[in-house]
């Protein structure tokens, strides 16, 4: 790696590390960086200070109680792929099992993903399939953001340069509800060509009452399908109406690249759709 | 009585692994010596254009840079870059070691920077302000041949680099005529990029002192790069020594000499300091060697009863913006190669070598060969389809037999040794095919999409006699050994055949410590020094254990013979009364028994010479082979592929190969699982892709998609044995056949599984959307 010259913090304190974020313009913050240490050797982020957050204590972990998972933003994908307190979540062991390979696994993290939001990471889709919230410190102090006002651009979180994520706080649902991901990995860099993540909740005669839709891959920016979620709504699809009813999703506005054309994405998407909420829908009614 | 072997024929795990798996082993880039400067070279960023200015100023006042030199310093110094397949009439033009004005490719060498660090000389390079004028750039291989098309130079005629019209052929012509049946396909080989784990890298350190110049570079043929070094900078090949220290990878793509190879030298010398650079991923993938790179149209006659007769094939080679070492050649050994395992009786070949815009072209595994297979394989598959003929029933009727070899073919190939019925009837049994069909058939009958893929293939191997070899190689195709032995009866071999991850020091040391009864720790095998391995030419062309170990073979001969003379005066009788098996010469009828490392001992002691005879015990030796061999296989797999997504999955995959004498059929396997799995990696996802402007879209591995072990199954090897009579050894060679057979065959098993939705072509690689277009377009077609 060849990097352009940069400073680099190790600070041992969340303080300390906001202080160094908000003290220089364009510090970024360094947790598994798988993402970042890609850009930096190829120069496509060139930032002065590193602030490295692997020292700070208290930023990793998975807990679940009172119906909520709270998962530490540096928690890395392999700590998700069987975690106990995951065992009624199968959703998160679908996400980490396809993420890149096994060191991508074991160095990236939760939070640097979905603080990175690459348009087809898997977690951004998991985070709204699941909603909840992202929990923050910056200059001004903690705040939280709710998953769908989370991903706002390109390669943009709704945290600003100088906050870091802490935690992500997430509803766990279990009585009749399931959630599940699947994904079309990229054959080179692994990441989705399309990925979908669902969480559903049937009512006692099996319709679904409640569904979120997270899509990757597709467009510029994580989303929510709401079409498709307006349009399950009441229903017990079998497989062939489950087809119909997730081919079209209006909020899908792909583009094409050298692994899969837009119209090739737009059809896969509806394809993964169907079968995460197929495969939620067996997870609910177990 | 001769002692059954105790190492050769054994599964004895690589002894070069243990220091690389635990990182103690030196690798170019991890040289490091006194006053080190480091290069960065700027390439263009444009595929075609005229450099209006290089403007090295700032990068000059930055912090530790020694100097920036581009073609003006050059010019009529050094260069151009070694080009040794000079074919007849070609339309040749020499490739400088940095860019003469113009630029042909996104990634050639325009400017190199040198400077303290390697960070600093990166730095730098992007401080050089070059202004290029673009013009448009020829990218499509057939469109580089249209009337109008941009030309890569101007100075040519047109971008044809080579043009071989194919030759009147009677024969062929009544062949066509009287057929039952013809066929004609058009087939893309894509370009893809042979990615070495270790890319290029080079340390080059003249000293003023001795006036010596020595070159660590990552190369396959180090005695190569000796000369083309010398030859490119005027210095007399007695001042290089070059070294290939460990080489982690090469797949054909570290055959050539490159510029870079000669450009460093020469800063070296300028700066009167040791030079390094070592490439990056993205800098290997632009400006490394591509392979393939073939779109071919191909005619095929037969009789219908499924008898391949006569084919006709066009090669249009894409060369890439220059012709590169070898480049310009390797379409010939898809003519070569183009009767597979099949008794054809005429062959008409033309073949077209093409300049684009784009990286240059060259030998990677296989080179021309996989190309070969893939056409005949296809061929096959085709010709069955059209007489309603299983796929194996086609290719046993077409099999040459076992009785016919030597066996020369229409193109003039001939084949050493086979047999490949056996091969055939072991793969199926192995596999056990009907079942598969019953198999296939009845989950197609459920709804999925299910193929069995076969490809039986032959390739030429052992290269080979140096007939071809021109004065600029300044060398043949022999291979050299030479073997020292102790005064304890260890024995150091030094081979010619410079590996590169082919396990050349346990295959080597297994023949030697049997040949002298000895252990494999008391051998050791040098490689790789031109200073200590004086003569030698490398390892490609599957040609390390066949042309280097019987080198190898040839020089304990020697040492054998002198040994026996010795211990004949030792033990006062003479030397043709004398067996020598196990380590211990021994006379039949007589008692006592004398080992080895006595013998050893008094060819070095010398206190009772023996008449005639120097003292020590050495040999060299230099095999120069007869003929080249013809290793063959069978590979079977099962796909199956998913209606909705277009996504592959492989199920099975086994590969039955035939390559004579086998060493150490750990190292075999190892061959076979790397070469298959990049043979599929062919078939399914790699592709080198460039834009219309020729720009480089798969340019880092998030884009370049190199095949990973989660979409593999369990790989079935197993072998059957037909040695070659044209060495010692009867062995054939192994390095290339994974990527011969496993590409047709994934194919043919993709094709098979989308036969029933009436699909009836594809072109590699099969990318999940391009099958689900094809599934798409032909259940639209159905509809209609």
């Amino acid at each position: 790696m060849i990097p352009a010259a940069f400073e680099y913090k190790a600070p041992a304190t969340l303080d300390e590390a906001v202080r160094f974020l908000a003290g220089t313009s364009g510090a970024k913050v360094l947790a598994g960086g798988m993402s970042l240490i890609p850009a930096l050797k190829h120069r496509l982020a060139q930032p002065p200070l590193l602030v490295d957050i692997g020292r700070i204590p208290g930023l990793d972990g998975v807990s679940a109680s009172g119906g909520q998972l709270r998962i530490g933003a540096r928690t890395p994908h392999a700590a998700l792929l069987a975690h106990p307190a995951l065992a009624e979540a199968p959703v998160f062991a679908d996400a980490a099992a396809v993420i890149g390979d096994v060191q991508v696994r074991n160095r990236g993290t939760f939070g640097g993903s979905l603080a990175h939001a690459d348009p087809a990471a898997d977690w951004p889709a998991v985070f709204l399939a699941l909603g909840g919230e992202a929990h923050a410190v910056g200059p001004k102090g903690k705040r939280s953001v709710a998953a769908d006002d989370f991903f706002v651009g390109m390669l943009q979180s709704a945290l600003a340069d100088d906050e870091i994520l802490t935690e992500l706080v997430l509803p766990l649902e279990t009585k009749r509800a399931g959630a599940a991901y699947l994904k079309l990995r990229q054959p080179a860099s692994g990441f989705a060509i399309v990925g979908a993540a669902v969480q559903l909740r049937a009512d006692r005669k099996g319709r679904i009452d409640q569904i979120r839709i997270g899509i990757t891959g597709v467009n510029a920016v994580p989303f929510r399908a709401k079409s498709v979620e307006a349009r399950l709504i009441g229903q017990s699809p079998d497989p062939a109406a489950l087809r119909t009813l997730c081919a079209q999703i209006d909020e899908a506005d792909p583009t094409g690249d050298l692994h899969a054309s837009a119209e090739y994405r737009r059809h896969l998407a509806g394809v993964f759709v169907a079968r995460a909420v197929a495969k939620a829908q067996g997870r609910a009614a177990r | 009585m001769a002692v059954k072997p105790v190492h050769v024929g054994q599964r004895i795990k690589r002894r070069e692994d243990p220091r690389l798996i635990r990182g103690l082993a030196t690798y170019t880039d991890d040289l490091k010596l006194h006053g080190m400067l480091h290069v960065a070279f700027v390439r263009s960023q444009y595929a075609a254009g005229r450099i209006r200015s290089i403007d090295t100023r700032r990068a000059l006042a930055m912090p530790g840079v020694v100097g920036v030199f581009s073609f003006d310093e050059l010019r009529g110094k050094v260069g151009p870059a070694p080009c040794t397949a000079l074919m007849p009439g070609m339309n040749f033009v020499p490739y400088p070691l940095l860019a003469d004005g113009r630029v042909l490719y996104v990634g050639q060498p325009v400017a190199v920077v040198v400077a303290k660090d390697r960070y600093g000389a990166r730095d730098a390079a992007l401080e050089v302000e070059v202004e290029i004028e673009d013009r448009p750039a020829v990218v499509e291989l057939e469109a580089a041949m249209a009337q109008g098309a941009p030309k890569v130079y101007d100075e040519l005629p047109s971008n044809v680099c080579w043009h071989a019209p194919a030759e009147p052929n009677s024969k062929l012509d009544a062949l066509f005529a009287s057929a039952d049946g013809t066929l004609s396909l058009r087939l893309v080989n894509q370009r893809v990029a042979p990615l070495p784990m270790e890319g290029r890298a080079i340390v080059a350190h003249w000293e003023d002192g001795p006036q010596k110049l020595t070159l660590w570079t990552s190369t396959q043929t180090p005695h190569g790069a000796k000369q083309q070094v010398a030859m490119c900078l005027g210095i007399p090949e007695l001042r290089i020594r070059v070294i290939a220290p460990e080489v982690g990878g090469g797949f054909g793509c570290k055959i050539p000499t490159y510029a870079e190879e000669c450009l460093l030298p020469w800063l070296s010398r300028r700066l009167k300091k040791p030079v390094k650079w070592a490439e990056t991923r993205t800098e290997n993938l632009a400006a490394t060697t591509h392979g393939r790179g073939h779109v071919e149209y191909i005619d095929a006659a037969y009789r219908k009863d499924g008898k391949l007769l006569a084919l006709h094939g066009k090669t249009i080679a894409d060369m890439g913006a220059f012709a590169s070492m070898l480049g310009p050649a390797i379409p010939t050994f898809t003519h070569l190669l183009a009767c597979g395992p099949y008794g054809v009786q005429a062959v008409s070949w033309e073949i077209i070598d093409v300049y684009t815009n784009t990286m240059a072209t060259e030998a990677y595994r296989g080179a021309g060969r996989p190309e070969a297979a893939y056409i005949v394989e296809r061929v096959m598959d085709e010709i069955a389809k059209q007489i309603g003929l299983d796929r194996v029933e086609i290719r046993r009727r077409n099999l040459l037999t076992k009785d016919v070899f030597p066996y020369t073919t229409p193109t003039g190939a001939i084949y050493d040794s086979g047999n490949y019925e056996a091969a055939l009837d072991k793969a199926l049994a192995r596999f056990d095919y009907p079942r598969a069909l019953a198999e296939r058939d009845c989950r197609r009958e459920a709804g999925e999409l299910v193929g069995v893929g076969v490809a039986t293939f032959t390739e030429i191997c052992g290269l080979g006699p140096s007939t071809g070899a021109t004065a600029l190689d300044r060398r043949g195709t022999w291979e050299s050994a030479e073997l020292r032995v102790e005064p304890t009866g260890a024995v150091t071999v030094m081979t010619g055949a410079s590996p590169h991850g082919q396990g050349q020091e346990t295959a080597f040391a297994q023949l030697v410590a049997d040949a002298f009864g000895i252990g494999l720790d008391d051998v050791t095998v040098v490689h790789g020094d031109t200073d200590i391995v004086t003569h030698g030419v490398g390892t490609f062309g599957s040609r390390g254990l066949v042309v280097g170990g019987t080198a190898v073979h040839m020089a304990i001969q020697k040492i054998v013979g002198k040994a026996k003379r010795i211990a004949a005066h030792k033990l006062k009788t003479t030397e043709d009364r004398l067996d020598f098996s196990g380590g211990f010469f021994t006379q039949p009828g007589a008692e006592w028994r004398l080992g080895w490392a006595e013998v050893a001992m008094a060819a070095h002691l010398w206190n009772d010479p023996v008449p005639g005879e120097e003292p020590g015990l050495e040999a060299v030796a230099r095999f120069e082979p007869t003929g080249t061999t013809f290793p063959f296989g069978v590979h079977f797999c099962q796909v199956s592929v998913d209606r909705d997504t277009g996504e592959l999955v492989l199920e099975r995959f086994l590969s039955v190969d035939d390559v004579g004498t086998v060493v150490n059929p750990l190292l075999a396997d190892g061959q076979r699982l790397g070469g298959i799995v990049q043979g599929l990696g062919q078939a399914w996802c790699e592709e080198v892709r460039y834009d219309e402007n020729g720009q480089l879209l798969t340019a880092t591995l998030m884009d370049y998609a190199m095949p990973r072990a989660s979409m593999f199954p369990r790989f079935e090897l197993d072998m059957t044995c037909t040695p070659s009579p044209l060495n010692p050894l009867g062995a054939k060679g192994i390095g290339e056949l994974g990527t011969i057979g496993a590409t047709p065959c994934l194919v043919s098993a993709v094709l098979d599984a989308l036969a029933p939705l009436g699909v009836t072509h594809l072109d590699m690689p099969l990318r999940s959307e391009r099958i689900w277009r094809a599934i798409r377009d032909a259940q639209a077609g159905a509809g209609r």
